[in-house]
């Protein structure tokens, strides 16, 4: 089954610390990464640069506006995202526990939802009317 | 013939997981002194089943394979930490010193699997606990199929199983079989959670459906498992308690939804398989001399598993078990069940007077079964009114749908 797992980290976290203790902070994370793709775990993710560099598009008064950085002024601000292959639930709680990244924020785990059977119905929705497919 | 595809493997390992993970993840307990990392090797060796049996097929024997592989994965994980923590490097010495796993006649190896079931039934662990952890550990059910099976949220079983499991760790629970005078009173908290998950799946204590027979399989598969590695008195009750209560189920449920009463069950429809084996295992307990409660409830569904007719049924001899049963283990429902029988027995008023010296004492008075009871001889006693006030009084405190629609459809038939 797939989780995701959303990293939240506190941005002046990493700009207090000394240069040392970001290579240590890095390096052990890039060696569990490492651990879980050689286990078949790692099904893919990104780290995120940060805040101040993402744009936020909202639908208001009837057209789509763009804004500077992210939905909410929370202090911890999402940092990465990681697509985890686990058993189940417990399975991906046990494999994050241990991702060093937990040291500097809370990470949230969510299983991916199949929409498979609500795209089916969606297609069937636009073309019912239309020509038949298949 | 046709190569095996990509889903027929996926499917095969999830049955091996399914069948054989108690037992790997208990060896691997055995092997690596912790509970946490060998759960971490059993995952990764099952990952790389996935990754590797497509490619290179499925070994001859699955379950030495994988302990063999997840055994490597511990080695590999320790050493890439090691690779940080230079002081852990002897750890990982220490380990490839273990005696290798056999890659065959892995039989003969000690079975593990009675030391998991102890540990994960261990009293210190709460007890919704104790039975999640037996159904995720022993039995190989994820923690989704957990969540369903007990109708809540996936967290909820999710956060029972991290504390427990986190408690194992940090209050260094035992990984051993309990022994000498210790070991009735652990047994004894082992089979109330077989008996828990059997009575679970049996009578869904609420939802829609009145039963969820994937629950009370797991429970009879645990209980067998039991049986074949700790044959005490008390486990070939249980055993013999949960088939021959299985041994109905096709026949508790009408058409329509509707529990049936034992006395109108369509008897043909049992399962006699069962009751052939349960009533075996009955005669087997009650020979030791040592039996305790379990096999005396056995003993008394054998009874009425051995009636071929509800008229045939030796009520005598159930009124007489249930005497036993009571001494041996005091409790009102107990006494609840035997004025059941006493009313079959001596007739309803009998029955009646059990019945209200147990609510004179201020006990089970919002227990629905009670209720339904006592309406039910009111009835039998031309007592109309009283009967239909017990029977709304049953209503009342139920909450599983077709029991309502029982009481409902009872309480029509009064007029």
């Amino acid at each position: 089954m797939k989780y995701i797992c959303l990293g939240y980290a506190d941005p002046t976290l990493f700009a207090s610390a000394s240069e040392a203790e970001m290579n240590s902070m890095m390096d052990s994370c890039f060696v569990y990464d490492d651990q879980l793709r050689a286990n078949g775990h790692f099904k893919g993710g990104e780290a995120l640069q940060p805040p101040n560099t993402a744009m936020t598009l909202r639908y208001t008064n009837g057209k789509v506006v763009a804004t500077d950085g992210p939905f909410a002024e929370t202090k911890e601000q999402l940092g990465g995202i990681m697509i985890l292959e686990a058993r189940d639930l417990n399975h991906a709680v046990e494999l994050i526990s241990k991702h060093p990244g937990t040291k500097f924020g809370p990470w949230e785990i969510r299983p991916a939802a199949d929409l498979g059977e609500m795209m089916q119905q969606s297609e069937a929705r636009r073309h019912k009317g239309g020509k038949p497919r298949g | 013939m046709a190569e095996p595809t990509l889903v027929d493997i996926h499917t095969g390992v999830d049955a091996v997981f399914r069948a054989e993970a108690g037992r790997i993840l208990a060896t691997l307990i055995r092997l690596l002194g912790d509970f946490d990392p060998a759960e971490d090797a059993m995952h990764d060796a099952f990952s790389a089943a996935l990754q590797r049996w497509p490619a290179e097929g499925v070994p001859a024997n699955p379950r030495a394979w994988l302990v063999s592989t997840a055994r490597f994965k511990a080695i590999d994980a320790i050493r890439r930490r090691a690779r940080f923590e230079a002081a852990q490097a002897d750890i990982a010495d220490t380990l490839h010193g273990v005696e290798p796993v056999a890659a065959a006649g892995d039989d003969e190896l000690p079975d593990d699997r009675l030391k998991l079931i102890f540990t994960c039934c261990h009293p210190a662990l709460a007890p919704e606990a104790r039975a999640a952890l037996t159904l995720r550990e022993v039995c190989g059910l994820t923690t989704e199929e957990i969540a369903r099976a007990f109708l809540t949220t996936v967290p909820t079983i999710a956060q029972r199983i991290v504390r427990a499991k986190a408690k194992i760790r940090d209050e260094r629970l035992p990984y051993q079989v309990p022994a000498g005078p210790e070991l009735p009173e652990r047994l004894g908290a082992v089979l109330a959670v077989v008996y828990l998950l059997f009575n679970e799946g049996y009578s869904a204590s609420s939802g829609p459906s009145l039963t969820r027979a994937d629950l009370s399989a797991e429970a009879i598969r645990l209980g067998r498992v039991l049986l074949e590695l700790l044959p005490e008195p008390e486990v070939v009750g249980l055993v013999a308690l949960m088939l021959l209560h299985e041994s109905r189920r096709a026949a508790r449920i009408s058409a329509g939804g509707e529990l049936v009463l034992l006395e109108q069950q369509d008897r043909s429809a049992w399962n006699h398989t069962f009751i052939r084996e349960g009533i075996a295992l009955v005669e087997r307990a009650l020979a030791t001399r040592r039996f305790g409660p379990y096999t005396l409830q056995a003993a008394i569904a054998a009874v009425h598993a051995g009636a071929g007719t509800p008229e045939a049924t030796d009520w005598r001899q159930i009124c007489a078990l249930y005497a036993a049963l009571l001494a041996m283990s005091p409790s009102p429902v107990i006494e609840l069940n035997r004025a059941a029988a006493v009313a079959m027995h001596e007739g309803p008023a009998a029955g009646l007077a059990l019945i209200d010296a147990i609510v004179a004492r201020g006990e089970l008075r919002d227990y629905h079964l009670v209720h339904s009871a006592r309406a039910d001889l009111l009835r039998r006693l031309g007592r109309r009114e009283e009967a239909r006030a017990a029977y709304t009084q049953a209503n009342a405190l139920v909450k599983s749908a077709p029991e309502n629609a029982f009481i409902e459809k009872r309480l029509r038939e009064l007029g």
